[in-house]
Parts: C-alpha cells; structure tokens; sequence
C-alpha cells in the first residue's frame, strides 16, 4: 500500500521521507489518516469474514461447518472486530484527513501522539486475533462479554482480550483528546464554532463522549482482570459481587458507544446531501443542537439492554420513555435530510446513493429500536434476532454506509483522480441488495423467536436463513469490488479537480487534488 | 494559531483528568450500585438483619414463603431445605432449616447467596438469623443443619402473596484456603 500511495507525494517538494520509516514515524495527518482508514479497512474484511462463517453455519439447520464452541468464538470476534477496529478507525482515520482541511488546520494539534494513538491499534488488534490460536480458543462470551460468563466461565484468552481492549481504549482516547484540541484550538480566523462544517460539529459531540466512556470501558476490563487474576468479587456472587452489576457499568459504556459508532456518520452525510442536492443544508443549527441532545440523553438509556434482568417498574418505565425521547432528536435529523433533498437538483452519484440509503435505512433500524424500547414487548424480542436485525440496521447501513459516502465523496481529493462511477454504483447497488437481503428477514425470524448467538436453529426458520446468507455472502464478495475501486482510484483515472462536486461547500475544496502533503501552512480567511 | 481560548496544554491537561475521572467513576459505580440495590430492596437483595417493626402479626393474610436451593458450578456439597415451602402470617417470624452434606474426601468453605422473587417484596423480607451471614466448613463426610429465621413484613403489598427465597450455595474453599485452618477448629 505504501508504495502505491508513494507515487503522488514522491515528487512533491516538501513531499514525506522515503521508505517504510515514514509511516511508522509519520506525523502528517493526511499520512495518519490513510493508515487508520487502510487499518480499518482490512478489519472490516476480517471480521466480515468471520461473519462470513457464521452465515455459512447458518445457511441450514443442524451443525455442518463448525463446532458450536468455535461458532461462539466467530461471534464474539465479528462483534469486537467490527466495533473496535473497523468501525471507530474509519471514523478516527475520516477525522484525521478531513477535520484539519475543513476547519484550516495545518495538521492535527497533537501530530505524535497522533502517531502513537495510530500504532496502538495494530498491537490491539493483533493480541485480539492472536486469541483465535491459542489452546482454548478465542474469546466466546459475545462482544458485550457478560460476566461471569466472560470471568469465571471464560476462556485462558480472556486476559488477551482484556489487554487488547486496554490499547484499543487508550487509542481511542488519545484520538479524542487530539480531535478536540484541534476542533477548538486550530480553526482557522473566522471558522466561528456556528460556521464549523457539520462532520467537525459531529466529530467534536463524539470525542467528548470517548473520553467520558471509554475510561468506563477500561474500568469494567480492569474489574474483570481483577476478578479473574486477583480473587476480587466485583461480579462474583460468591465473593459479595453482583453479575448484574457488570451489565450497568458495561452499558453505561456501551450505549453512548453505539453513539459513537454513528454521530460521525450523521455529520458525513450532512454535508454529502447539500453538496448532491445542490442547496445548503437545512436546519444546520437545530443539526448542531440534536447532536448535542443525542449526545446527553445517551447516558441515561443504558438500561433498555437489560429490561430482562429484574430491575423495577419504575426503572423500566424510566428507561423506556428516555430510549423513546432519543427518537425526537434523531427524527429531528431524519426530517433536515430530507427537507434539504425536497426540491433541490439532485444528482445521484455514488455518495449521494449511499447517503440517500443511509437515511432511509438507518430510519428503518431506528424504529425497530422504537419497538424494542417498549419495556413489556422487549421480554418477548430480547436476545432474539430482532436485536440482530435492529442493530445491524444502524451499524451496516449507517455507519458502514455512511463510511462508504465519505470515502467516495472525498477519494478525488485524497488521490488526485475520480474513481470508476459505473463500478461504485455497483458497489452500492450490491451492497444496497446484499445487506437488506442479509438482515431485513432477521426480523421476522426474531418475531418468531430464533435466540441469537446459537448455531442451530428450528426447521421453520431455514428459508430466512437462507435468504439472509445468500444476502450476507453478496455483501461480503462485494466488499471486495470496492477494495478494487479504491486501489484502482489510488492508481489513476480521470484526474479530479480542486472541487470535483459542483454543490459542495468547505474548505477541503479550496486545495488541490490530490491536497498537498502540506495544506493551510498560513490559515486560510474565513468570512 | 492562538486561540482566545485555553492553550493546548491546558486543554489537554483537563481532558486527561476528564478521563482519569471517568476511570474513577467506573469503579465508583460499584459502591453506588450497592447503595441503590439496598436503598431500593432490588435485585433480590433482602433488607437487613434489623427487624425493627411491631410484634404485630397479621392474622388476616397468609403468604407462601418457598424455597429453592442451587448449587454452583463446580460445588458438590448436596444442599436443600427440609421443608419445600411454608404458609405463615405477615408479621410472624419462622425458622427454616437447610440440610447440607460434604460428600467429599476434604474440608470445604461454602457460601450461601440468598435471592428473594418478586424483587420487588425482597425489601419486605427480613432474615433475623441466617447461615447465609457467615461461612460454612464441613469435614470429609460431615452433615449440617443450618437454620434461617425470618420475618415478612405486614407492610408487604397486598398482591404479593406468594415469596420465593433461593440460596445459591459457592464453594469458596480456594478463596479461604489461608484462613482454613483455624475455621476447621471451631466447626462442632
């Protein structure tokens, strides 16, 4: 890959040092933000081709392919994969490259520890997958690892795990520090925070919430390491502890998380939509304001992922009508996007389609959520796929899409050459197909009570089964088109100009294509 | 790039003790979770061994108290109470005795775990006397009968008329093997 990109830069006159060297020393934050987006990248691969397992497991009834104790590890990888290494990169790594160029940044505020917050990954992920070889296996308690079935009950590899999520988070936290110091120290004379581009809004509403959950992430491994290796009883019932107390802390955690996983893609296609619809975003300020307000009321719903465990009326009502009020901010958002496209001069090239798609299938995963935060029915969905079905709604076709819509919208300014428009169409259209194909029969069979996370199933759920592998196996043979579009963007093509989207606005558009390898070294006007 | 703001090394600073405090109240959860369980009777906690109500017995409801016992992973110790369930009144305080034999060839430490269902009426039931409170150590082949009085508050909402108490029994031999020697001197 270095090489490849090499060729742009190597005739530049301030260009990058030659060699391997510059990458593992780099500071630049364009060079940062290729290798985070490169990273992420090949995660997205390897845990869809873990899912890729579970999906030819579960292609018939009855055990073919794997064990049921390897099928609990493919799981439980797919999911901590796909979070923490796919997902939240590509955003960190979209944050890197674009955050400076659209605010007037010559580079991100902390550029080493940048480099630090980079190299951690590859440690992480690589004690994480080394677990999968290990005797005993991987970790096998699902990506949300439950105690006591992750502390007494879990694999010699837990401790891999605990550490892995140890750098990950540490990485995760730098990032966010460096975000926000350079959100609110760097911007350009002018940029006033009200005139931000709303991916920076977004990024700066994420980064506070890392750094307020992720050290909670850090704690709840910790207290685990402590139970495990130190004969604490945080979560051991013998010793005093509470199992149920680790669900609290971990969602305390994990709510505002999957804010995280998405808050950057509401930026992202805030701003694609006005550039394919040809008019200004509407509503930027209430934008700004339902961010904000998604942001807060995130942590006070983190009991609506465990109605079932015996917590009382009045907690579920509580949790039940703050879930339920989360909705109005997003609807809030739903409604901008859609009056911003309502009369304009659309166009529909690829990051406009997956942005569009984004919209209205994320809207689609927003209400099962709607459904599944009715305390009284979620006894009947829980653990079902419906869960399944409801957050692989906002994770594929949000964030992944929302990725897919940043990557194409912004390829021509990272490589200096459009990519191939009729494959990236295909591209969205396989993708569009494969994923509701894959998960949008998920739902009936949760309804019908298919539990999740098990590797056989009754004979009346097969022909769903079969539909969502076939769909899942198309979603993941053409994750490998893109791979090729994107090498071949990199490579050459039709080179693109300054702005090679006649409706986008911001700054990233004022420098050439591809951006030098220095931008704004003297900050740009902003009126 | 001056700012009017904080300069970056400040700034820093106080977002890195945002995350230092954020890893603190993670652990802080725990004591506040603890205080909500028993403030609230969640959870299947049961209220405390002070039973500070009126000797008065009402004798116009009658409530099913049952019992379940489980054994955890691994614990091989035989356990279970002498009586399946009792009928008493409100107000009225029992003795239910469990019977647990050690059939195994070495002195092991068990800890009972008790739960109330509904959570709900857990605030409503008070053990005076349990041998959940303290440790049990039985030698090789050695019985025990282990008593728990108690007393259902009259104040227990009228639709609850049935209280299950389970115990889940852990061996935590390893857990005490360096106080076991003294232990296994004062059983009998």
């Amino acid at each position: 890959m270095s090489a490849v990109i090499d060729n742009h830069h190597a005739d530049h006159a301030h260009g990058p040092a030659k060699g391997p060297m510059r990458w593992i020393l780099t500071t630049n934050h364009k060079d940062i933000g290729s290798m985070y987006l490169w990273f992420s990248f090949a995660m997205f691969l390897l845990g869809g081709t873990l899912a890729m397992v579970i999906r030819a497991e579960l292609f018939q009834p009855g055990l073919q392919l794997v064990q049921p104790e390897f099928f609990n590890q493919m799981t439980t990888m797919h999911g901590l994969i796909m979070v923490f290494g796919a997902v939240m990169p590509a955003f960190v790594g979209l944050a890197n490259w674009m955050v400076p160029l659209m605010i007037g940044a010559p580079d991100m505020a902390l550029p080493r520890m940048n480099n630090f917050s980079f190299w951690l990954l590859p440690a992480a992920f690589g004690l994480l997958i080394s677990t999968l070889f290990m005797e005993g296996g991987a970790p096998n308690f699902g990506w949300t690892f439950y105690a006591p079935l992750s502390t007494t009950y879990g694999p010699d590899s837990t401790t891999f795990f605990i550490f892995a999520i140890h750098l990950a988070g540490i990485s995760s936290i730098m990032g966010a520090i460096n975000i926000i110091a350079t959100i609110l120290n760097l911007r350009a004379p002018g940029m006033t925070l009200m005139k931000m581009p709303l991916f920076v809004w977004t990024w700066l509403i994420t980064a506070f919430l890392l750094i307020a959950v992720m050290p909670v992430l850090a704690g709840v491994v910790t207290m685990m390491l402590m139970d495990i290796h130190f004969g604490t009883s945080f979560f051991n019932a013998a010793g005093g502890g509470d199992p149920v107390l680790f669900q609290h802390i971990f969602w305390f955690f994990g709510h505002p998380e999957v804010y995280i996983m998405i808050l950057p893609a509401f930026g992202a296609v805030s701003m694609i939509i006005p550039a394919f619809s040809r008019k200004p975003l509407f509503g930027y300020t209430s934008m700004v304001y339902a961010t904000g307000a998604i942001a807060f009321l995130s942590f006070s719903v983190w009991a609506h992922h465990m109605f079932t465990v015996g917590i009382p009326l009045t907690g579920e009502l509580f949790f039940m009508y703050a879930t339920m009020l989360i909705a109005v901010p997003t609807g809030v958002k739903v409604f901008n996007w859609a009056t911003t496209m309502f009369r304009g001069s659309l166009t529909f090239e690829a990051p406009m389609l997956f942005a569009i798609a984004f919209v209205i299938l994320f809207t689609i995963g927003g209400f099962s959520g709607l459904m599944l935060a009715i305390a009284p029915a979620d006894f009947q969905y829980h653990d079902t796929y419906f869960v399944v079905a409801h957050f692989h709604y906002v994770l594929v076709p949000g964030a992944i899409f929302g990725i897919f819509a940043s990557a194409y919208y912004w390829l021509p300014k990272w490589t200096g050459y459009m990519y191939d428009e009729v494959l990236a169409k295909t591209h969205f259209w396989m993708s569009f197909v494969g994923m509701n194909l894959a998960f949008f029969p998920m739902h009936f069979v949760g309804l019908a009570g298919m539990p999740r996370r098990i590797p056989d199933y009754n004979m009346m759920f097969a022909n769903f089964n079969m539909v969502s592998s076939v769909g899942a196996f198309m979603f993941g043979a053409t994750q490998l088109l893109f791979l090729f579009i994107v090498i071949k963007c990199v490579r050459g093509g039709k080179p693109a100009p300054a702005k090679p989207w006649d409706g986008a606005e911001g700054l990233e558009w004022t420098v050439p294509s591809p951006a030098p390898y220095h931008t704004f070294s003297t900050p740009p006007e902003v009126k | 790039m001056k700012t009017e703001g904080l300069s970056t090394a400040s700034l820093v600073k106080r977002l890195l003790l945002l995350v230092v405090g954020m890893f603190a109240f993670g652990f802080l959860l725990v004591p506040i979770y603890d205080v909500m369980c028993q403030a609230f009777g969640i959870n299947g906690k049961t209220a405390g061994s002070v039973w500070q109500g009126q000797e008065q017995v009402d004798m116009q409801r009658e409530v099913r108290v049952q019992f379940v016992s489980s054994n955890a992973e691994g614990m091989r110790w035989s356990f279970g109470p002498e009586d399946n369930e009792i009928m008493l009144h409100p107000g009225e305080a029992r003795t239910v005795n469990f019977l647990a034999h050690n059939p195994t060839d070495r002195v092991m430490v068990a800890q009972a775990i008790p739960s109330v269902a509904p959570s709900r009426a857990a605030a409503f039931f008070h053990k005076t006397e349990c041998f959940c409170f303290t440790q049990q150590v039985l030698q090789p082949g050695e019985s025990i009968e282990m008593p728990v009085r108690f007393v259902v508050d009259p104040a227990l909402p009228n639709d609850v008329r049935r209280l299950t108490l389970a115990y889940t029994l852990f061996d935590v031999t390893e857990r005490m093997a360096a106080s076991l020697d003294l232990a296994a001197v004062h059983t009998n």
